[in-house]
């Protein structure tokens, strides 16, 4: 067996994970930050973006096309979301919103199971070309695209937090709500500006994943976990923590499953979840907040 | 919901439940109003972490399935005998409960909901893949029924009046609790932690005791289940139940003294209607759409009536039925978290 090629095949595998995770964990942070809401319904938007794009794709649509459109419908899904059923409870306890994020993921989840069945979907790679080799590890072309196309997401995510005027209130509202709301800021706008960028990032990590793996009706919840362990990792007020976690997650994942038993990956990362909450709920990197009374 | 007063409620309840068997014949009613009994026990413990202790746990579902595996590997590994095989099927959530409670409970209401999601799924992954121990996806069959001396519990009005009574001595216990210097320190808790660690409750050991005692009430209920159904399997104890709990709690009205049986009843009613109604509506769907259903109602009750239907009555009365902590106040929640 040849060992060394082997790990670097996992590695390449974990990474291309850890970018899908990354990028969900980034959904979830933001939101979370924004709005103090951990939205469980995070990873529905990823397998409705997936699907939407499959069907869009298979109606003879070209593959950019139908990339961009579920990416658009699954943000506008986001801000209907959080105008109906987010906005209306926004005086309600951190409980219930929580509750009202779960029936949310839940009716999402009916929905896509009306509308797709349980069948299962896939998409084409985005370019087509053997995999490439190096280290005597196969790469595929897919794999590529989902780093390129995840980096180029954070390098997005950076401009906008630093150059654009909407950037500088999230960073602000995430520092201090009440002084951002002070300077003019709105966070009801703010609000609905964070689930909208998670329905986007949502469906965008959907549909990379969607050539790699089988594409489900219910494979958003696990995503979704996925995402809180990344973001968790993190320490949840850390975007950058998020990305770090995600691809740290998908690594270890990728090297539990090859090396240990891919029955219990799942259960790794739940562990790890677990063990991060209870011994640095503030994240590896992050540095827990004075909670105030 | 006005018609439940508080004085005729319970033996109305009562009465009703012992005279039912009597007056029907039918198997698939009394499965039915078994099964709302066991989910009943399960949110009687969760309606006390959630409601007075202001916890939430998206994990009971676990505990549910350890206390079922426990009386199935007892039973049919060990040939223990059946009422030796529930304790213990009450016993061993407890005390895992009481082993990851004090850790777990330190986390504030998100980190706990996360935890608690993240230990259901483990349970879960653990039933599935414990090949030998249980069996794994397609679980243990040939659990017998459960006997105390001669008696066997093998028939559905046996095990009925088994769970209501049961249920009878539970709701009076949880009715005593609730009313002591107990059921006061849990709702100082749920108010504020601070103010309540301030005035002298120890919250940490209250917190964990009713983590525990929900633990073992879910435990018990799922002992009860392997007895009755006489076989399991990983999928009812998945995360999707846990929700459920969690939807019942709060459908029946957290921090309110009918409000289990009343989550329990119409969630398991809602579903069989489900069940029922969906492909009579929509000819070529299955009764699995029913989940969208459980979702849009659970989003809608939080938004417009997020202390549950238990509430209702009092919301309606509010002068001549409120008592001191009952119905569920989230207006110094929604301060702390800084309103926006």
């Amino acid at each position: 067996m040849d060992t060394p090629s082997q790990l670097l095949q996992l590695l390449f595998t974990g990474l291309t994970l850890g970018s899908i995770y990354a990028l969900i964990g980034l959904a979830l942070v933001t939101t979370f930050n924004i709005t103090g809401i951990l939205n469980l319904a995070q990873g529905e938007f990823v397998t409705i973006g997936a699907l939407l794009a499959i069907s869009l794709y298979a109606t003879g649509l070209p593959l950019a096309a139908a990339f961009i459109i579920a990416v658009l419908l699954v943000a506008a899904l986001g801000g209907v979301l959080e105008r109906c059923a987010i906005q209306t409870a926004r005086q309600a306890s951190a409980l219930t919103l929580i509750i009202i994020t779960l029936g949310l993921s839940i009716f999402l989840r009916g929905l896509a199971l009306l509308v797709w069945g349980t069948e299962t979907y896939s998409l084409p790679a985005f370019s087509e070309g053997g995999p490439l080799f190096i280290g005597g590890a196969a790469i595929t072309p897919q794999s590529f695209w989902i780093f390129g196309l995840t980096a180029l997401t954070l390098a997005g995510l950076y401009a906008f937090f630093e150059l654009t005027y909407w950037g500088k209130a999230v960073k602000a509202a995430v520092l201090n709500r009440t002084a951002a709301r002070l300077m003019g800021i709105n966070p009801n706008r703010l609000s609905l500006l964070a689930f909208l960028a998670s329905g986007a990032l949502g469906a965008a990590a959907g549909i990379f994943i969607a050539p790699v793996t089988m594409t489900t009706y219910d494979m958003g919840f696990m995503l979704g976990v996925k995402g809180f362990v990344a973001a968790v990792i993190g320490g949840l007020n850390n975007i950058g923590g998020a990305v770090l976690g995600g691809i740290l997650l998908g690594i270890l994942e990728s090297f539990s499953a090859g090396l240990i038993s891919s029955g219990l990956k799942d259960a790794f990362a739940i562990i790890i979840l677990i063990g991060v909450l209870l011994v640095r709920p503030q994240g590896i990197i992050g540095s827990l907040k004075e909670r105030k009374i | 919901m006005a018609f439940i007063n508080k004085n005729h409620f319970w033996p109305g309840i009562i009465l009703f439940l012992l005279i039912i068997p009597l007056i029907t014949n039918s198997n698939y009613l009394l499965s039915i109003l078994i099964i709302i009994g066991l989910y009943t026990i399960i949110v009687q413990g969760l309606g006390i972490l959630m409601g007075y202790a202001g916890q939430i746990s998206f994990g009971h579902a676990a505990f549910f399935g350890l206390g079922a595996y426990t009386v199935a590997i007892l039973t049919t590994r060990f040939h223990s005998p059946t009422v030796l095989a529930l304790l213990g099927a009450a016993l061993l959530p407890g005390v895992i409960a009481a082993l990851i409670g004090r850790p777990t409970l330190k986390l504030q209401e998100l980190y706990l909901a996360l935890a608690t999601l993240g230990f259901g799924l483990l349970v879960h992954i653990g039933f599935t893949e414990g090949m030998e121990l249980t069996g794994g996806p397609s679980g243990i069959a040939g659990i017998p029924y459960l006997s105390v001396g001669s008696f066997v519990f093998d028939s559905d009005i046996k095990f009925f009046y088994l769970v209501a009574g049961i249920l009878i001595l539970l709701s009076a216990g949880i009715k005593g609790l609730i009313e002591s210097r107990v059921g006061r320190a849990l709702r100082a808790i749920r108010e504020s932690e601070h103010a309540a660690e301030t005035a002298g409750i120890d919250t940490a050991a209250l917190k964990l005791q009713a983590f525990i005692f929900s633990a073992l009430l879910a435990g018990l209920a799922g002992g009860l289940y392997a007895y009755y159904i006489t076989f399991i399997s990983p999928s009812p104890f998945s995360f999707h139940a846990s929700v459920q709990f969690v939807l019942m709690a709060v459908v029946g009205g957290l921090g309110t003294f009918v409000g289990p049986l009343l989550g329990a009843a119409m969630v398991v009613a809602l579903g069989e209607f489900l069940r029922w109604a969906i492909p009579v509506v929509i000819p070529n769907a299955g009764g699995e759409y029913q989940i969208i259903f459980f979702g849009l109602i659970l989003v809608v009750l939080m938004i417009f009536q997020p202390e549950g239907l238990g509430a209702l009555g009092k919301r309606l009365k509010p002068a001549t039925q409120k008592l001191p902590g009952e119905g569920y106040s989230t207006k110094i929640e929604a301060e702390k978290e800084g309103g926006l």
